[in-house]
Order: C-alpha cells, then sequence, then structure tokens
C-alpha cells in the first residue's frame, strides 16, 4: 500500500486527526504549544493589571470603555467558536463540504470581529487622543488585547488557507489533523478573549 | 568531524545537505559546531574582562566597552553556547535512548536550530555596527531601555529569534519522548538523560513564553515609544525584573537538569551498576522543575518587595536544595559498590559532585535573604552561579560529549589529552571562581569595570585571573582534541563503553534511520538486561520492513533567514523610515516560506526492506 | 589515584593561602568586619547558613572519599559485575528528611532577621534621609533639618537612621557592606530600609546594580559621628553662609564665576536643586567624584575634562567648558568649602 492509500482510506476512522502518527503528534505538540502560550498571556494580563491604572493624566478606562460594542465581539467570537466545532463534527463524519461551509461562516464571523476591534482603537485613537504612546495604560492595553488581535487576524489566515489549498481534493488523513488543530487554535483565541473581555472591560468599566 | 561519506560527497553537497538536513543527528552536529563556536567566543569575552581585572585601576578596556564584554559573554554563554551545547547533546542521543527513527516535529527541530544560529549571528553583528548591548545579561530597565545607540536592540531581537527556536525544540522533544517511544519503553523505564530532556522541554515551555514578553515590551519601549518599563509615563521597571526572572530562574534549571541526567548515566555506566533510587531520581528532577517556577523573586530581594515576599521566596528556594541533595546521594550511592572505572567522561563527572555541592551550599546561603543582602550584585553571587553553570553544566557538557562522542561519530576521543583538559580546566576553574565568594564580601560588587588600589582585593582579583588562563588553555586542549581525533581516532564499535541503554545497541555513528527494527524494550538499562542474559543486542519488536522518513527541506533555513533580514529592519526603522522596507521584506521571506510549507504537501519518503537488507537506507 | 588526591590537595592549600594572603579585607569596606546592625545581623545568618552548609559539605565528601578509594576498579578485574541495587528505602527516607530539618534551623532565623531588617515601627521618630541615586553620584536629601548634600552622609552613631531611597534614572543600588546590606532605589517607587552605625567612622559605599560606563566609579561614604558631633554638623550645615566672600583672591574669582556658570546644576546650601551634586561642604569631601583624592590638581582636571575621570557622565558635553585658569580659580573656591569643623577626619579620628 502507497503512502497516498494510506492517507486516502476507504472509511474514515472515528478520529481522522488523530489516525497516524504525524497526526497524533501534531494533535499533542498543538497542546503543548497552547500551554506555552498560556504564558504568554498570563505574562501579558499581568503586566496589564500592574499597569491599568498608570494612565498618566490620560483617559483612564472607565472613561474609554463601553460595554455594547466588546458585546456584541464577544458574542460575534463565541459563535464563532461554536460554528468551528460543527465543522469538526461534520469532519468527524467526513463530509467535507459542511465542514467548508461551517470553517467559512467562521472566519466570516472571526472577520467581523475582526473589523469592529478595529473600529473600536480607532474610536480610542481619534476621538479619545488615547494611543499605545499615551500612558502605561495605554501601552498595556494596545499590547494585550492587540497581541490577541493578531492572533484573531492569523488564526483567520490559517483557516483561509487550510479551505482554499484542500477545497479541491477534500479530506484525507493528511490534512485532518491540519484543521482540527486550527480550530484548537480558534478555540484557544476565544477563552483568550472570555478573559479579556473579563479583566480589561468588565473590570474596567466596574 | 565529517564523515566519509561526507568526503565522498564533495563540499558543496555536504553544505547543502546540512542546510537542509532533518536528520536529528546532523542537527545535533550543528548545535555541536553553532554552540561551541559561541562557547570560544563568550570564553574570549571572559578572558578580556579578567585580564582588565587583573589589576587595580586597569584600563586594558574602557568602560563602555567593558560593559559591552559582560553583557555579551553572560548573554552568549547562556544562550548561545550553553543552550545548544545541551540541545547538540539531547538531539543526539534522546532519539536513540527511547528507541525512536526520528524526533516527532523533524521540520520544526531544524527551524528551531536555524533560528538560534541566525539569531546569534544578528545579536554578535552589533560588535560591528556601533557597538554590543551593555545593559548586562539581565537588561534591567530602564537602564536598558534608554541606553543610546543600538546595542539593547540586537540584544532584544537576537534574544527573540533564538528563544523561538529554543521554544520549538522543547515542544519537539516533549512530543517526542510522550509519542515515539519504543515498544515497552514505559515512562519509568526511561534513562535518566531522557527524563531530564523531558522536563526541561516542560520548563523550556512554561519559561521562554515570559521571556518573549518581555523582550516585546522592551522593544515597543525602545522602538516604538511605548512606557512600560518607563516611569515618567507611569510605567514600572519592576515588571521587566519580574518577566526576567519568571524566565531567568527555570532557565537555570533547563540547563542543569539535562547536565543531571548526563551525570547519572556516566555513574551509571562507568561504575557498572544500575542508578540508585531511579525513582527517586525521577521524582526529584521533577520536584526541581516544578519548584523551579516558583522561587523567581529571590533573584530580586533587594528591589523592596518587603520581608513577607522575601521570606515565602527565601523558604520555596531553600526547599529545592532537598531534591537536589537527594541526587547526590543517590549517585554517590551509585557509586557505592560499584566498579569504578575512570576516564575522562568520569573525571568530568566525578568533578562535578563536589564543585556543585559547593555551588548548591552558596545556593541555600543566598536564598538566606537576610543574608543576601549582603551577597545580592557582589562577585559572590558570581562565584555561586558560576559554581553551578561552570561545575555543572559545563562539566556534565564535556562529560556528555567524552560519553557520546563515540555514538556521534564512531571515534573516542584522545584519553590524555582529555585528561590534560580536565585538569587545567579543573583547576583553573576553581582557582578562578573560589576566591571570588571572599571578593565579594569583601566589597567587590559585580560588574566593575575597576576597583580601586588601597581596598584589599588585588591579590583575590590576581589569583582568579590566573585561573582564568587556565581555563582558557584547558578549552584549547580540548580543541585540539577534537581536531586530532576526527584525524586520526580509531573507529570503534557501536558499544566501546560496555552501555546499558538503547544508544549503544546500534553502530556507531547510527544510520539514517537509527532502528533497522525498532527494540522491544523490557526494563530499565534494556541493553543491560539483554547482555546479562546473554545476548548481544536487543531483541527486535517489529519485523524489517519499509521505513518511512522525512524528506530534507531548505526552507527552516529560509524562514530564519527572513526573519534575521526582519530583524535589521525593526532595529533601524527609528533611524530612518526606510528600513521598514526590511521589515516588510524579511517578513515576507519568513510568512512566504511558512505559507508554502503549509499548501505544499510533503509525506517524506520511504527507505525499502530490500535496501535495508543490503545494509544501507541512504 | 595518589596523583590527582595530590593535586585537590594543592589545589585547597592553595585556596587556603590565598584567603589569608588577603585576609578579611579592607577595614570599613569588607561585610566581614561588620560595624552596624544590618551588616552584623546578615553576618550572623551568613554564619549560620555557611555552617551548617560546611557540615553537608563534609558529610559528602567523606561518602565520596571513601566510595572512590573503596570501589575504584582494581586491576584485573574489569570485567567483575557488581551487585545491581535498586535502592534502600531507609537511606533515601534519611537523606530526605534530615536535609529538611537543616533548612529549617536555617529558615527560622532567616526570616526574624528578614522582618527585623524591614522594621518601620520607629521610622516617624527617627532621622529620615532621603536618598537619591544618580548617574553616578548620590545625593541626602534631609528633610526635617532642610540639608541637602552630596556623596557624603552624615549620620550620628548609634541611632537608628531611615533611608528612604528612590533613583532619578536607571536602577542603582545602595551598598554600605560595613553598615548594612544593600537596596535598590527604583525610579518609580520610594524604599525604605535603616542602618544604624555602631561605632564612629568613614564607611565605603558602592552602587551595586549595573547602572551605566561609570557604575565602578559610583562610590559614596557613610560618615558617622557622634550624636553631639552630628548636631553639630547639622546647625554648621543650617547656617551656612551663601554670601561669605572667600579669603583669596583667586577664590573670590573662582566663586564669580561659579555663580554665573555652574549654579544651575550645583547647588550650595539647601537649594533643592540636585542636577548634579550639591557642593555645600566640597572642600570636606572625603574623595572627589567618589572616587580619585581631593586636591587641586584633580578638581582642576574634573573642570576640564570629567569624562576621564567618569566615563558616561552626564556633565560632560552639558557646560561651557572653562579656561584652565578659570578651572583653576572655580577649583580654589570649592576647596575652600568648609561650613563646618565636623569633618570625615572628626569621625576617623574619635575611633
Amino acid at each position: 500500500m502507497s503512502h497516498e492509500d494510506i492517507l486516502n482510506p476507504k472509511v474514515m476512522p472515528e478520529e481522522p486527526e488523530k489516525a497516524t502518527l504525524e497526526g497524533k503528534n501534531k494533535f499533542l505538540g498543538f497542546w503543548f504549544f497552547l500551554g506555552g502560550e498560556t504564558v504568554l498571556f498570563a505574562s501579558l494580563f499581568g503586566t496589564y493589571l500592574a499597569l491599568k491604572n498608570s494612565n498618566n493624566g490620560g483617559p483612564t478606562s472607565e472613561e474609554l470603555f463601553g460595554l455594547e460594542l466588546v458585546f456584541i465581539m464577544t458574542m460575534l467570537l463565541l459563535t464563532s467558536s461554536l460554528t468551528s466545532v460543527y465543522a469538526m463534527y461534520h469532519m468527524k463524519n467526513n463530509e467535507f463540504k459542511k465542514m467548508q461551509i461551517w470553517l467559512g461562516i467562521t472566519v466570516l464571523l472571526g472577520l467581523t470581529f475582526l473589523g469592529l476591534e478595529i473600529y473600536e482603537f480607532y474610536e480610542y485613537i481619534v476621538h479619545d487622543g488615547f494611543t499605545f504612546r499615551s500612558s502605561a495604560f495605554g501601552s498595556a492595553f494596545y499590547t494585550l488585547v492587540g497581541f490577541h488581535g493578531g492572533h484573531v487576524l492569523f488564526g483567520l489566515l490559517w483557516i483561509i488557507t487550510l479551505m482554499a489549498r484542500n477545497a479541491k481534493r477534500g479530506l484525507n488523513l493528511y490534512n485532518a489533523p491540519k484543521f482540527y488543530i486550527a480550530s484548537l487554535y480558534w478555540h484557544f483565541i476565544d477563552v483568550v478573549w472570555v478573559f479579556i473581555f473579563t479583566v480589561v472591560y468588565l473590570m474596567g468599566v466596574i | 568531524m565529517s564523515t566519509t561519506i561526507a568526503q565522498n560527497k564533495g563540499f558543496g553537497a555536504t553544505l547543502w545537505d546540512y542546510l537542509t538536513t532533518v536528520d536529528h543527528k546532523k542537527i545535533a552536529i550543528l548545535y555541536l559546531i553553532g554552540g561551541g563556536f559561541f562557547f570560544l567566543l563568550g570564553g574570549l569575552e571572559a578572558m578580556a574582562i579578567r585580564i582588565q581585572l587583573i589589576k587595580p585601576e586597569n584600563d586594558f578596556v574602557s568602560a563602555g566597552f567593558y560593559n559591552e564584554l559582560l553583557t555579551m559573554h553572560g548573554t552568549t554563554m547562556i544562550f548561545l553556547a550553553a543552550m545548544p551545547l545541551i540541545f547538540a547533546l539531547l538531539n543526539a542521543v534522546v532519539p536513540l535512548q527511547i528507541g525512536a527513527r526520528d524526533v516527532a516535529f523533524p521540520f520544526l527541530n531544524s527551524l528551531g536550530f536555524w533560528l538560534f544560529l541566525f539569531g546569534g549571528i544578528l545579536l554578535n553583528c552589533s560588535w560591528f555596527l556601533g557597538g554590543a548591548p551593555d545593559a548586562g545579561w539581565t537588561a534591567y530597565a530602564p537602564l536598558s531601555t534608554t541606553q543610546p545607540g543600538h546595542g539593547v536592540d540586537f540584544y532584544v531581537l537576537g534574544l527573540q529569534i533564538s528563544g523561538a527556536g529554543t521554544l520549538m525544540g522543547g515542544i519537539n522533544f516533549l512530543v517526542t519522548i510522550v509519542n515515539m517511544r519504543a515498544p515497552g519503553m514505559t515512562y519509568m523505564r526511561m534513562p535518566l538523560f531522557t527524563w531530564t530532556a523531558f522536563v526541561t522541554s516542560a520548563l523550556i515551555l512554561f519559561a521562554f513564553p515570559a521571556l518573549t514578553v518581555g523582550l516585546f515590551l522592551m522593544m515597543f519601549d525602545r522602538l516604538f515609544g511605548s512606557g512600560f518599563f518607563d516611569a515618567n509615563m507611569g510605567g514600572n521597571s519592576v515588571i521587566w525584573e519580574h518577566l526576567f526572572w519568571i524566565f531567568g530562574h527555570p532557565e537555570v534549571y533547563i540547563l542543569i537538569l539535562p547536565a543531571f541526567g548526563v551525570f547519572s548515566d556516566v555513574f551509571s555506566t562507568f561504575s557498572k551498576k544500575r542508578l540508585f533510587g531511579y525513582t527517586a531520581m525521577v521524582f526529584a528532577t521533577v520536584l526541581i522543575g516544578f519548584l523551579g517556577f516558583m522561587v523567581w523573586a529571590h533573584h530580586m530581594f533587594t528591589v523592596g518587595l518587603g520581608p513577607a515576599a522575601n521570606s515565602i521566596f527565601a523558604v520555596a528556594t531553600m526547599a529545592i536544595a532537598v531534591p537536589t541533595g537527594i541526587k547526590i546521594f543517590n549517585w554517590l550511592f551509585t557509586l557505592w559498590g560499584g566498579n569504578i572505572k575512570i576516564n575522562s567522561a568520569m573525571l568530568w563527572s566525578l568533578a562535578f559532585i563536589p564543585s556543585f555541592t559547593i555551588g548548591g551550599m552558596t545556593g541555600v546561603m543566598l536564598a538566606a535573604a537576610a543574608a543576601d543582602y549582603q551577597f545580592h550584585d557582589t562577585y559572590f553571587v558570581v562565584a555561586h552561579f558560576h559554581y553551578v553553570i561552570v561545575g555543572g553544566v559545563v562539566f556534565g557538557i564535556f562529560a556528555g560529549l567524552h560519553y557520546w562522542w563515540p555514538k556521534m561519530f564512531g571515534k573516542i576521543l584522545d584519553e590524555t589529552l582529555g585528561k590534560i583538559t580536565f585538569w587545567t580546566f579543573f583547576i583553573g576553574f576553581h582557582l578562578t571562581f573560589f576566591i571570588q565568594h571572599f571578593l565579594g564580601l569583601m566589597g567587590m560588587p559585580r560588574r566593575y569595570w575597576v576597583y580601586l588600589t588601597d581596598q584589599g582585593l588585588n591579590t583575590g582579583n590576581l589569583i582568579s585571573t590566573i585561573g582564568a588562563f587556565f581555563m582558557a588553555i584547558g578549552a584549547i586542549v580540548f580543541l585540539y582534541n577534537v581536531i586530532i581525533t576526527s584525524i586520526k581516532g580509531e573507529k570503534v564499535g557501536g558499544d566501546p563503553w560496555d552501555g546499558r541503554t538503547l544508544e549503544w545497541s546500534i553502530p556507531s555513528p547510527p544510520p539514517h534511520y537509527n532502528f533497522k527494527q525498532l527494540p522491544l524494550v523490557r526494563g530499565l538499562d534494556p541493553l543491560w538486561i539483554e547482555k546479562t542474559e546473554g545476548r548481544k543486542g536487543m531483541t527486535p519488536a517489529e519485523p524489517v520492513g519499509d521505513i518511512h522518513m522525512p524528506n530534507p527541506t531548505i526552507l527552516p533555513f529560509v524562514m530564519s533567514f527572513g526573519l534575521f533580514i526582519a530583524g535589521f529592519g525593526f532595529i533601524y526603522q527609528v533611524d530612518d523610515a526606510s528600513w521598514l522596507s526590511a521589515v516588510f521584506i524579511g517578513m515576507g521571506i519568513c510568512l512566504g516560506a511558512m505559507f508554502v510549507r503549509s499548501v505544499k504537501d510533503d509525506h517524506g519518503h520511504h527507505i525499502h526492506k530490500e535496501d535495508l537488507d543490503k545494509g544501507d537506507g541512504l | 589515584m595518589k596523583g590527582w588526591m595530590g593535586k585537590v590537595r594543592a589545589l585547597f592549600w592553595l585556596s587556603i593561602l590565598s584567603i589569608v594572603l588577603s585576609g578579611c579585607g579592607k577595614e570599613n569596606l569588607s561585610a566581614f568586619l561588620p560595624k552596624g546592625y544590618g551588616a552584623q545581623v546578615s553576618l550572623d545568618i551568613i554564619f549560620i547558613s555557611l555552617a551548617v552548609m560546611v557540615f553537608v559539605f563534609i558529610v559528602v565528601m567523606i561518602i565520596y572519599t571513601f566510595v572512590l578509594v573503596k570501589f575504584r576498579q582494581k586491576k584485573g578485574q574489569e570485567d567483575f559485575v557488581p551487585k545491581q541495587t535498586e535502592g534502600n528505602k531507609a537511606l533515601e527516607v534519611v537523606w530526605t528528611v534530615i536535609p529538611i530539618l537543616l533548612l529549617i534551623i536555617i529558615a527560622v532565623p532567616t526570616i526574624a532577621a528578614t522582618y527585623d531588617l524591614a522594621d518601620e515601627s520607629d521610622k516617624a521618630d527617627s532621622l529620615n534621609i532621603s536618598v537619591t541615586g544618580n548617574q553616578y553620584w548620590w545625593h541626602f536629601n534631609y528633610g526635617e533639618e532642610e540639608i541637602q548634600t552630596s556623596q557624603d552622609m552624615y549620620i550620628p552613631v548609634g541611632e537608628k537612621v531611615y533611608l528612604n531611597m528612590m533613583s532619578s534614572d536607571v536602577l542603582h543600588s545602595f551598598w554600605v557592606p560595613s553598615i548594612s546590606g544593600k537596596m535598590d532605589t527604583n525610579p518609580e517607587n520610594e524604599n525604605t530600609m535603616y542602618i544604624e552605625a555602631l561605632e564612629e567612622g568613614v564607611y565605603w559605599g558602592k552602587c551595586a546594580e549595573l547602572c551605566g560606563p561609570s557604575h565602578s566609579l559610583m562610590d559614596f561614604k557613610i560618615v558617622a559621628v557622634s550624636p553631639e558631633e552630628y548636631q553639630q554638623w547639622v546647625e554648621d550645615m543650617q547656617n551656612v553662609d551663601l554670601e561669605a566672600t572667600p579669603e583669596t583672591a583667586s577664590a573670590q574669582e573662582g566663586q564669580a564665576i561659579f555663580e554665573n556658570s555652574c549654579l544651575g546644576c550645583h547647588a550650595i546650601g539647601s537649594s533643592p536643586t540636585a542636577v548634579g551634586p550639591n557642593l555645600t561642604n566640597f572642600g570636606d569631601r572625603t574623595k572627589l567624584a567618589g572616587v580619585e583624592d581631593l586636591t587641586h590638581e584633580n578638581v582642576v582636571n574634573w573642570i576640564l575634562n570629567p569624562e576621564k575621570m567618569k566615563p558616561g557622565n552626564k556633565m560632560t558635553g552639558n557646560y561651557t567648558v572653562p579656561s584652565e585658569e578659570e578651572a583653576e580659580k572655580i577649583a580654589d573656591y570649592l576647596l575652600q568649602l568648609k561650613p563646618s569643623d565636623v569633618t570625615p577626619e572628626t569621625a576617623s579620628s574619635n575611633n
């Protein structure tokens, strides 16, 4: 049996993402990577908490933040996490088309989120004069939220690339792990946002 | 060092082979060469420091240059010498010890190396581009954020790039050890070196992101006008100290644990006994790794954290002495009742015990916060961490190299030269650093360009410098040994030491695919078990079949090179916005290579059964 | 075997010899010769921990030496295979429990001492001095007494003195080894520690946190005098006559130049200006710029080219370099600034 055949079995196994050694390695390695990412964001959160009141005479978090927009953004991202779960569900059933559709919805939701975030930053910078350089608080805010935004952007590019690359050839044991870890990454981004929503926005307004 | 195959292939082909290799054994050699080069460079910087301090009020180097030397010595030795040399050993040995044909992520493995190398080169480019970083290897803000020139920028970007490489290496070894162990190789049958590799990799995974964040913040402060560490903008410089040491303290254990692993294997092999208290040793390793994350603030006793924090971190730090003590006694009792053969590898290991015990003693003394108010930032600390890092890590690397050299290159390093290296280095080491404990308490802070004539510090410094020359001679003899062995050394078989673990069950150097058939592991020290039962080698766990191996690729090199270019762009865009083009080009190259990697299928290749039977799979 | 034991022994004696040769360091500088409360407390902890640790080291070395002598491979026994012991529960418990007990012996006094040295209960009733670390000099502000001075800190012997420390630029660390352990000066928050000199004397202080090229030249002194002399010094410093005319003509001209060109950065008297060191009692300083002898020639050289003495200092490039003649006059003026009879010599001679 050639390598191609191994990767394209007639019947997809139950967990296609972990059916090969490469898949298992990717799966485990990515979990470890997310462990490291957790430390990365923990460090950023710690820095933010230490500096959140260092507004240096500039606007404070109470003056800046409103919850309406952020709430919509939270809903968008939470929903996108759910749609990526649907995508993975269809992947396990070997229904490639449906998986692509749900991933497409995930990407759309993510793009909307990113658009709203850019709009939010634009408002702060142009209307409130609150920038990366106005105070230590500003630096910490844009760094923490910006790092998350950067992750969202990277996740979107990643999922789009995977969708485009595999659009014609469908699902196999070679790309199933790739789809799977991309969705893991997306969940992680979602979890981080929940913390940002709580720590930065909720605690910043109250 | 080059093998016969390399000679047959010609220089260009060999070079291409190494640029594109994803074979962990070749990557080990690359790490060895890279780390060895930076070790010599860091040593040269150390010699300049010691020559400057040979007499009071010396003017061998200027004050500013001295700060560059001490910064680069520390940074180079930790990030560019010790780490890669440890990675050389991990790459050379761990897959063999667990009976794997490869690592879990050969591509990432290669990427990790090239990132380290380009990061290191970027950092050292600063010497020729207006001056090296000069804020100490710890780069405390606000000195580091306010130093004029680009020195510290090179530090930030260089370490960011090489740090990313290290993180990948860590993940790679974690997954390799979890997923790729041979049949029967349970966790509690893994050689201690593999265990320490595992714990070290976990530490890398959880420690390096803190440095990543710290470096990003420093980069933003220096290059993009943020105010994290700038008190005038409401920032706080102590945040850097926390982030640096949350990374920095585990880093010490990242370095020392694999050395512990080396000594465990060496003691066991050359006293012909199984490791005493194996379970306790594993437990102690894990405990040291765990506690290593709880003690970072003992580097900050004088920062003003208050007596409560200082006391907590003091006690937590002292607690680490317990698992470390367990290890020392287990090693002693491994030797107890053994048939101890003393050769170069063993000399380094035996010398480690008293040297490291002294380092551990001073470690406990430093942990006592009220005493640390005197020790902190003096030559006492310098003495302490050199006792730990040289007496532990460097001795461990030398022991490991002597021990595994035949496995890596098929030749044993010359014993006479090995012993000369050992004695000059060992004597020089104690001569250099023992006296520094006293210099510190006599009133000599560390990082001092000059000390004054009449302060009673002259003799001690002179002795210390003399010792440094001995160490330099030792290092040069070792280099000579490597060259002479590669030219004249005789080939040895797969198992020159009467070894106990899996790596000795295969030829030296091992074939591309390591194991023709995966071995069946039946206990701790699997090869030893087979030997005591009268068999010559391991029992295979599978019939001979096709072996799937990854393809070589140039992409890791290209990605790292892209980041290298982008690094220059980030540094110089403050002077001239047109340098931003370098950022875009560099990042473009890197992301482009990532894109290619992502869309181009790479299924690897198979070595066919028929070729294996012929005896080569290349 | 003999060979390398011999080498170890030689190494040992060489180290001992070197320690004896250099003694315990210089009086009033070395942490081994404490003259202050903090230094005494720290040294006690150092000795307690050292004693415990030397005990551990000796135990390790006895086993180590025994093992190497007894179990080294003998001729003709290369193939001897020893018994493969897995471990020994009892032994392993012993070398886990005993170190824990030993650590408790160190930890308890450590915590007590750490809290003792951080005590601030009588801060309000004590002398408080604000310490500012600068690249590369120290400023001392006696708030309540309205005295400003630099480089030499005068304190009364036998009294607790609270130091409230900050930095004006990068991190520094305030360290007078024979008086007390060190404390960092941070730019964003004030750190407090107390010192108490047990004997009169002039004590060397050093900066212990890398702060730039002249980090090693940032020395200062604590001048501990009797409480009476300290009172006298305070009064003298409070009553400095800023209008006083120097005796010599040269110094008078120097004063004129100084007032025109230098006062922007260097204060005389209790002015809060502290861009550069306060020079009120410059003539009584122990050292010039922390490390050089206070001679007329050195002062002139400093004024003409401070970079040579302290690389990277903040004066270089920020003032109009006077002619050599003018510098001589400024030096004449500065060196006669001796407002008090209580000087570092007073502290040294009483001792």
